[in-house]
């Protein structure tokens, strides 16, 4: 039984090749792995090993000839006494070229999205509830201790976390109540950090990572989106990856280009991937709380301008609230306002002021970025026919953009304006306080955009 | 802490001589199959080949426990093997079939098996470094006593990350081994040509992590060696590094020319530094076999991976649905 010897794919775009020269002549002896020939890929001179073993007993392909087609015969090998001029093929050798691929129909796709969902309207917390003021940073201490409290696995790293009680005191108190194994400081390492949390989450824990601002974890993204983000999907669903990545993202104060970016659309740009970026302490509190219980990797934006600011907060004993849906922060029918994190103080500013001048707008926060309450910011264009997004981070891959396109393929018929996005600027972070205040939003720009989406 | 050779000892049963000839064998040919279904079109994009380097993989596994985990870069078809992994899941994998172990999502470079405590098949050269200290330091959490074998290669023995590793795994004393898979080979560029220092175990010096160079082609010395290593991390002493010397005689992946060394140096080393042809001469020459019992496994190997070959060939392509699934994992 003859074994045909095929042409060989030898580079992952090789369709045809040069079979450049022949290294053994008919009737000579091969075993596995001695060298047979020299093949022209597209994008070397590459020599071809014997797999199996026996006697070249026809050369089907010339030296020198030009675009061998992959999977042709290209020589024959045949055992010692069998005749190569009359020798078989031995068909379940002569392996078929793997099945071309199946092209995406589009029924497979998910179906475009003709009938809107309902929004989700229920409060976060049921009427009557004995609310408490508390500050971002306690809400957001808060949630940790809650969930260390009830799960042994979640613990806390980063740098100054622990003895330091936090670069912006959001750990505080946290050492003393659950030690040292569990609430650790790093060295200035976020790459190495990031990546032996992420492999810790392998291995069954569920750890808090913080990162003193958002800037610094571009050192680890590669283990945030590589490993963390992508591991579910590559191992077929068995290797999951729950983790929180926290910690001030945007701008703060006069702090300059390299720690003042917003990072919102970068992250929610990635498929496993959660990405939270909460404007009060309620939301802080309880979607902290969702993101630590969360069997996948969460992105956790904070803003360090927000940690002081205070916000009721409901006195339940365990308050969480659910990914994926918006808060509707002031009804109005002129326009909707979309926002989240910081950028909800210039939605809501604009909006007071807009009022006095009889405009009437809808304040949406999304609170998760991913998932996204798209039907709730639909139903409310359904309504006002306007919308206006704002966000800190810089103008070209804005959430806003995204938004926009939403509202153009989803509510096209309802859109009485286009869809402005307010975005910062786009430049690098300058120091200067007054080039700083026109880099970011201003509630004026807010302002201007909805009189033009309302033309009034 | 000084370097430390240790000198083999060839404390070996018949069984288990028989054994590693056996579970390289499986690898070689494995590989073999793998190179030549690539060369048909049933393997697509990257194929890294672990032929001459068996003897690492096939030896550390002698000095693991149940319960032990490992975790290596894309040159991970042997690991999977040598820790008992299905061959027929690794080759349906290579062909992304239904029936591989990530369901065809994941390729050649990207498998896992929680059951056989394999962390994958990991792609960015360096990243598994710390992931395999994570997974320590989950260990150490629990205190369980488990070690974690992390692999890398000479190329990767140069990223950041590693260094960033070396120090929080010595500094929090967690129980991983380093195992510096040295072929000599950063995909086309020699060693001397990228790393000012030849010794790679002495690397973990500045952080107190005691390392050793250790022959990789003689299975003997890989599994001494890993005993000794496991031993320390047991002991609660933190990290080890063992820097195996071995050599890869295919490309770096299938479309490597191999320009960058010469056809007599593979030749070299696959005549007279080759793993298996010598396990193989202690096995005959021990009189812990006859040629015919070795023959028999020869025979056995083969059936097991063409076998393998037939089922990544038959099982079907993914099912369409499968693009949107495990994206997220559902709460529990």
């Amino acid at each position: 039984m003859a074994t045909e010897i095929l042409m060989p794919a030898l580079s992952p775009t090789m369709e045809e090749g040069t079979l450049a020269k022949w290294l053994v002549k008919e009737g000579d002896t091969v075993s596995s792995g001695d060298i047979i020939a020299e093949i022209e890929t597209d994008k070397a001179t590459m020599e071809f090993e014997a797999v199996d073993e026996g006697i070249l007993g026809r050369i089907l392909i010339a030296e020198g000839t030009e675009g061998v087609k992959v999977n042709t015969p290209i020589a024959m090998l045949v055992e010692e006494g069998e005749d190569a001029a009359s020798a078989t093929v031995d068909s379940a050798q002569s392996q078929q070229p793997a099945p071309a691929d199946k092209t995406l129909t589009s029924e497979s796709a998910p179906a475009a999205a003709k009938t809107h969902p309902e929004p989700d309207l229920i409060p976060d917390w049921p009427e009557g509830t004995e609310l408490r003021q508390q500050t971002v940073r306690e809400a957001l201490r808060d949630a940790m201790a809650e969930e260390m409290r009830r799960d042994g696995e979640v613990f806390l790293m980063g740098e100054e976390v622990a003895e330091y009680q936090g670069a912006y005191k959001i750990s505080q108190g946290l050492l003393d109540e659950f030690g040292s194994k569990r609430v650790i400081d790093t060295p200035i390492t976020e790459h190495g950090f990031t990546g032996i949390a992420v492999g810790s989450a392998f291995g069954g824990l569920r750890p808090i990572v913080e990162f003193m601002t958002f800037n610094f974890a571009m050192q680890a993204i590669d283990q945030i989106i590589n490993s963390a983000a992508k591991t579910l999907y590559m191992s077929g669903g068995q290797m999951g990856c729950p983790i929180v990545f926290r910690g001030p993202n945007g701008a703060a104060a006069r702090v300059g280009a390299q720690h003042s970016q917003d990072y919102a659309a970068w992250y929610a740009h990635i498929p496993g991937l959660k990405v939270v970026m909460p404007y009060s302490a309620s939301d802080a509190k309880g979607l902290l709380k969702s993101a630590i219980r969360d069997p996948n990797p969460v992105i956790f934006l904070e803003n360090e301008i927000l940690y002081g600011r205070s916000f009721d907060v409901p006195k339940l004993d365990d308050f969480t609230v659910p990914f994926g849906k918006a808060r509707i922060w002031r009804e109005g029918s002129d326009v909707t306002i979309v926002s989240f994190g910081i950028g909800m103080s210039y939605a809501l500013e604009a909006a007071e002021k807009l009022a006095e001048d009889g405009i009437d707008a809808e304040v949406i926060d999304l609170r998760t970025l991913r998932p996204m309450d798209t039907a709730t910011v639909i139903a409310s264009v359904q309504k006002t026919n306007r919308c206006v997004t704002v966000e800190e981070g810089f103008p070209v891959g804005a959430i806003g953009n995204h938004i926009s396109a939403v509202l153009m393929q989803e509510a096209f018929d309802w859109l009485d304006a286009p869809v402005i996005n307010c975005t910062g600027k786009d430049v690098p972070m300058p120091y200067a306080a007054n080039l700083e205040r026109h880099a970011l939003l201003t509630t004026e720009e807010v302002i201007d955009a909805v009189r033009k989406v309302t033309y009034r | 802490m000084a370097a430390r050779k240790t000198t083999p000892k060839p404390n070996v049963s018949s069984e288990e001589l028989t054994q590693f000839y056996r579970d390289m064998l499986l690898i070689r040919r494995f590989e073999e199959k793998a190179g030549q279904l690539y060369g048909m079109g049933l393997i697509g994009g990257f194929c890294h080949l672990y032929i001459g380097q068996e003897a690492v993989v096939v030896g550390l596994e002698a000095a693991a426990e149940d319960g032990d985990k490992r975790i290596t870069s894309y040159r991970d078809h042997g690991h999977m093997l040598a820790c008992g992994m299905d061959p027929n899941g690794v080759m349906a994998e290579l062909t992304g079939r239904e029936g591989g172990y990530s369901k065809g999502k994941g390729g050649s470079m990207h498998m896992f098996s929680k059951e056989k405590h394999f962390y994958g098949g990991h792609g960015i050269v360096g990243a598994q470094v710390p992931l395999g200290a994570g997974l320590a330091f989950s260990d150490k959490y629990r205190d369980n006593g488990r070690v974690t074998f992390t692999y890398f290669g000479d190329g990767a023995a140069n990223q950041g990350q590693v260094y960033e590793t070396f120090n929080m795994a010595a500094l929090w004393k967690l129980p991983v081994v380093f195992v510096i898979e040295n072929n000599q080979y950063a995909m086309g560029t020699a060693q001397q040509r990228s790393t000012s220092t030849p010794d790679l175990h002495t690397r973990g010096e500045a952080f107190g992590i005691p390392g050793e160079v250790v022959d990789g082609m003689d299975v003997l010395a890989v599994k001494v060696a890993g005993k000794t290593a496991v031993g320390h991390c047991r002991a609660g002493k933190g990290p080890y590094i063992l820097e195996i010397k071995t050599y890869r005689y295919r490309g770096h992946s299938m479309s490597d020319p191999a320009k960058y060394r010469t056809r007599e140096e593979v030749q070299k080393m696959r005549e007279e530094r080759d793993p298996i042809e010598h396990v193989r001469i202690m096995l005959i020459e021990g009189k812990h076999a006859s040629e015919d019992d070795l023959k028999a496994i020869d025979k056995e190997i083969k059936a097991v991976v063409n076998a393998s070959a037939e089922f990544a060939k038959e099982s079907p392509e993914p099912a369409l649905e499968e693009l949107w699934t495990d994206i997220y994992a559902e709460a529990t």
